[in-house]
């Protein structure tokens, strides 16, 4: 690999770990917040509420995830070497 | 492919190192095989001693799988629906215990005392090829469930409400595998390098939170893979007028 086709990739590699966690992050609060709304709201609903939201933080986190698979390709199977 | 340049005393970080065996022309990742045959083994030994004296009051191992038979039970019927869900209880189940197996078995098993020339034992699930093979068993299956269950007739499902929607269910039918294999492989594969670059950083107690974390994650991967499975089973075998 040669150094430029490194550099880039490491950088690459950096934003689509960092710019992938922006969404996923703001996503994820606002349904904690509503989560947190309901069982305020509803005290005795407070099971099913956490296995929801536990269920759709991991769909949002996924998507981070997909910037860490195209992250880790860069890093260490990298096409362009 | 590059090994980090750090070696650590109980597991080494390594992505992208394999343990190659020849099969004809193909090559294929040794350590993924060893490692899923002991899954295999341990789930199927764990069913066989559960299921061997039957006792009508259950106790120990039998009641271990009767609670796991319940739960899958009901996860599936809640997504596939009362009519279909018998059918592919057994499909749902099988996946949800074999990733189950595999994360844990990865974070909690010290794979590093078997030692292989090349490569390391870990997760099956941490392996690219187990995610996509798992993940196109599940689009075979919710295909036949379609077809078996409704005939060509599945096909409208790709025309309503609107045949303007014909091309998005088309693209749909490629990202759903393709999600389902990246979440998996890409949870599997964070946890175990957050934690090795944490035991990397700090050998003692500090990785501790984040294997946790990572066994917790795991636990819901695995749930998460067996729910979207049996959801698109049952998106597939849905009647809409009745």
């Amino acid at each position: 690999m040669d150094s430029l086709t490194s550099a880039a990739s490491v950088v690459a590699a950096g934003l689509a770990v960092g710019l992938g966690a922006i969404g996923p992050g703001i996503g994820q609060g606002t349904a904690a917040g509503g989560a947190v709304e309901g069982i305020a709201r509803q005290p005795e609903a407070e099971g099913k509420i956490r296995g929801t939201l536990l269920l759709s933080l991991a769909f949002m986190e996924a998507l981070t995830i997909y910037g860490l698979v195209v992250a880790l390709v860069l890093l260490f199977a990298n096409p362009f070497a | 492919m590059v090994p980090l340049p750090f070696a650590l005393p109980l597991a080494e970080l390594e992505v992208g190192q394999h343990l190659y065996w020849q099969l004809g022309n193909l090559k294929i990742h040794g350590q993924v095989f060893i490692s899923s045959w002991i899954v295999i083994g341990a789930l199927l030994a764990v069913v066989v001693i559960g299921t061997r004296k039957l006792e009508r009051d259950p106790g120990g191992v039998q009641n271990l799988l009767e609670f796991l038979w319940d739960y899958i039970r009901d996860l599936s019927r809640e997504q596939i629906g009362e009519k279909a869900y018998r059918d592919w209880l057994p499909f749902i189940g099988t996946l949800f215990l074999f990733i189950f197996v595999s994360n844990w078995g990865g974070a909690l098993i010290p794979w590093k005392l078997i030692h292989l020339p090349s490569g390391e034992l870990g997760a099956p699930t941490a392996d690219i090829n187990t995610t996509i093979a798992l993940a196109l068993l599940v689009s075979l299956a919710y295909f036949y469930a379609g077809l078996s269950r409704k005939g060509f007739r599945y096909f409208e499902y790709y025309v309503e409400p609107t045949p303007i929607m014909l091309p998005f269910k088309i693209v749909e039918d490629f990202t759903k595998p393709l999600s389902l294999s990246f979440r998996l492989f890409g949870n599997i594969l964070a946890d175990e390098l957050v934690v090795a670059v944490l035991a990397f950083l700090v050998p003692l107690v500090v990785p501790l939170p984040a294997m946790f974390l990572g066994l917790f994650t795991s636990a819901i991967q695995a749930l998460i893979f067996a729910t979207l499975a049996a959801y698109y089973i049952g998106e597939a075998v849905h009647e809409e007028h009745h």
